[in-house]
């Protein structure tokens, strides 16, 4: 019987030292999204598809993941604007409760949002989203801009600084052509060009996703 | 650095190669003696290499082999005193529970004889039959009574008292009769007793014929095994063999009994260890399913060891009754509380299946409440996942038998796979060294086609030496005949 115990006692030590030695690698690949969405002027029209993209967000994320909702008004730098926030549970039912939960949240903003801001802080609600993002410690990170990326900022504002966003996936969605696009195409390109400089600049990557029937590509599956 | 090569000689390639060709000869001739013993020694050392080489091999093929019969043997031994072991207790039981009884049988069967005896006594006893007087007194009153009276009177009054005395006689004789078949009939039942306890008896010696018989089987198989004959290795090796594919089989069905088993308690374990920690690359949930997976095999081969079914760890087979009993009730708790475990993990998979598929119903319809689907009939798969959960770990706990079938004739198996490739090997290093051989031949040979033609001059020049020399030697020969 002693020896029973021993081989046991033995047995126990390397599985625990395997283990330990197994923990040492864990994977870190958790991920945060940020959701900026634009409530500027007529893009408010726009919100029943964002309220499609954070479905998606909601479906795919798992426990461990982090998510916000943010608007972008006249002065975005601010923990007011955020929608709604939430970090899923470990477990996976709590986890679905909080995605209820946030849900709910989404659905009763847009339900009330009737009027647009008056002007549109885009970088205001970047670094914002950036702050956020970093401080979830997450593997993969995300900050989605629901935007037409045309930054009309509020007078006195200061916001013509580089952004830092590095290692941070920036993505522009639904990225909708203004009246003065339609006039001289390359202003729009040019606007795009212009985000897609300040992101990479500040050490992000910068994507655009206009077709929002191909969520899929939006962020990594695990 | 070739083009400046054939351009040496000559300013024609062909010219400069012809000349190549020509002082390669000349250097392969001179140097053929050379080139041959440098083909023959390596080709031939090739070849000795090679079959030592082999010959080792074949030494290591034998020792193999010897291995293999002897872990045969020793296993079939082993199993053939099991066997005999379990026979002679099948004898032992049959004689403690049937066979104890005899003594009360025996006194059962002869109370019964004796009571058939006494009552066959009893019916031998019948009435005597009418004394011989009456025939005299029949005679007299046959007798012509010539009309007297008297003599009439007499007559009748004998007739009358002899017919009443029959009677009396015959009615007694009948009273006899039927108290002997009474008796007899009344033996019937003690009779049909014997019978049925002959039987019984017969039954049991007939059974104890058999086990007798298979010990004998088993003894003559036993002795073939001690006197290591070679049918009884290749019966043993073909033995091994079956049991090796047959237990490897049953482990590949326990193996994915097993994978059905993760799958039903992976995703709800997530709930107890959290669903995005990791170990390395594997989820923590996973793991600890796993887990428990596995210390459910460990628990059944525990308990199948402590039953002494399986001989697995020799320290548990050897230990105390009382501890084994213990250890044996310990691991089929744990076994137990392991399955519930498992039986209400698989009913809140179920119910994290139902909460996911809701939410996904209400963030695939947008502004939707979203609620829990409530389809009919849902509780049968809920029942049946509850009862698998439970079911598969005491499933799981038999693999212990099949595992120890596969690790016995694994050793036969592995031995055989070593002895093939070994001679597999041996084989082709004979090849090879015989090929290598051959090759020198060839390639002196070849060196010689090479070189034909001072060889053939060589030749040419030999000949006429020699004919030269053959005619010197006639002219000699004949002018000696002459002198002579």
């Amino acid at each position: 019987m002693k020896q029973l115990v021993k081989y046991i006692v033995r047995i126990s030590f390397t599985v625990g030292i395997l283990l330990i030695a197994g923990c040492s690698g864990s994977k870190p690949d958790n991920r945060a999204v940020y959701l900026l969405l634009d409530t500027s002027g007529t893009y408010t029209e726009e919100l029943q598809k964002a309220q499609v993209i954070i479905n998606y967000l909601l479906a795919t994320l798992d426990s461990g993941d982090s998510i916000a909702v943010a608007r972008i008004d006249s002065g975005s730098f601010s923990e007011k604007d955020i929608v709604a926030k939430a970090t899923f549970d470990l477990r996976p039912s709590t986890a679905n409760d909080q995605k209820r939960l946030f849900k709910q949240q989404i659905d009763t903003f847009v339900a009330n949002v009737k009027y647009g801001s008056r002007n549109t802080d885009i970088t205001g609600g970047v670094v914002q989203a950036s702050d956020f993002v970093n401080e979830t410690q997450a593997g993969d990170k995300y900050v989605l801009i629901f935007s037409d990326l045309e930054e009309d900022l509020q007078k006195g504002h200061v916001r013509d600084f580089p952004i830092d966003v590095q290692g941070i996936n920036v993505v522009a969605l639904n990225v909708t052509k203004l009246r003065s696009d339609n006039v001289d195409p390359r202003d729009y390109k040019k606007r795009l060009l212009a985000w897609q400089d300040r992101v990479e600049k500040g050490g992000g990557q910068w994507r655009v996703l206009n077709d929002l029937e191909r969520l899929e590509r939006l962020i990594s599956y695990q | 650095m070739a083009n400046e090569l054939l351009t040496v000689w000559s300013d024609s390639p062909a010219t400069s190669l012809v000349i190549w060709a020509v002082i390669a000869i000349i250097i392969f001739y001179l140097g053929r003696k050379q080139a041959h013993q440098l083909f023959w020694t390596t080709g031939h050392s090739i070849y000795a290499t090679l079959r030592t080489w082999a010959f080792g091999l074949s030494k290591l093929e034998k020792r193999l082999v010897q291995r293999n019969r002897e872990i045969l043997l020793a296993s079939g031994e082993k199993a053939a005193e099991k066997a005999i072991e379990r026979e002679f207790t099948r004898i032992n039981n049959i004689v403690k529970r049937d066979l104890s009884k005899y003594p009360a049988l025996h006194r059962q069967i002869s109370e019964s004889i004796e009571k058939i005896e006494v009552d066959y006594q009893k019916s031998t006893q019948v009435a005597p039959l009418p004394p011989a007087w009456g025939e005299v007194v029949e005679t007299i009153a046959s007798l012509p009574s010539n009309g007297d009276p008297t003599v009439v009177k007499i007559l009748s009054n004998i007739k009358k008292a002899v017919d009443e005395s029959h009677s009396q006689i015959l009615k007694a004789y009948k009273k006899s009769s039927s108290e002997s078949h009474r008796l007899l009939a009344g033996m019937q039942p003690s009779w049909r007793n014997i019978d049925n306890k002959l039987t019984l008896v017969n039954e049991k010696i007939n059974a104890l014929d058999q086990c007798s018989k298979n010990i004998d089987q088993q003894i003559a198989d036993y002795a073939d095994i001690l006197h290591k004959k070679d049918s009884a290795v290749s019966a043993l090796g073909s033995s091994a063999l079956t049991q090796f594919f047959i237990s490897g089989l049953v482990l590949v069905i326990a193996a994915l009994g097993g994978l059905i088993n993760f799958q039903l308690i992976a995703m709800p374990m997530s709930e107890m260890v959290g669903g995005s920690s990791y170990i390395g690359e594997m989820k923590t949930s996973d793991i600890a399913a796993l887990v428990i997976i596995l210390i459910e095999i460990a628990m059944g081969l525990f308990l199948f060891e402590s039953l002494r079914i399986t001989n697995l760890f020799p320290i548990i087979g050897t230990m105390d009754d009382r501890m084994r009993r213990r250890m044996m009730i310990v691991t089929f708790v744990i076994l137990t509380i392991l399955a519930t475990i498992e039986a209400s993990l698989a009913y809140m998979r179920d119910l994290l299946a139902l909460d996911r598929e809701a939410l996904q119903q209400s963030l695939v319809n947008t502004g939707a409440a979203g609620g829990v689907v409530e389809a009919q009939f849902r509780w049968i798969p809920s029942i049946g996942q509850m009862i698998m959960g439970f079911i598969l770990p005491f499933a799981l706990a038999f693999i212990a038998i099949p595992l120890e079938s596969f690790i016995h004739s694994l050793r036969v198996v592995i031995g055989l796979i070593a002895i093939g490739s070994i001679r597999a090997v041996r084989v082709l290093l004979r090849m090879v060294g015989g090929f290598f051989k051959h090759l020198s031949k060839m390639m002196i040979y070849l060196f010689d086609i090479f070189i034909m033609l001072p060889l053939s001059i060589e030749q040419l020049v030999k000949n006429w030496q020699k004919r030269k020399s053959g005619s010197e030697s006639d002219i000699k020969d004949t002018s000696l005949e002459k002198i002579n």
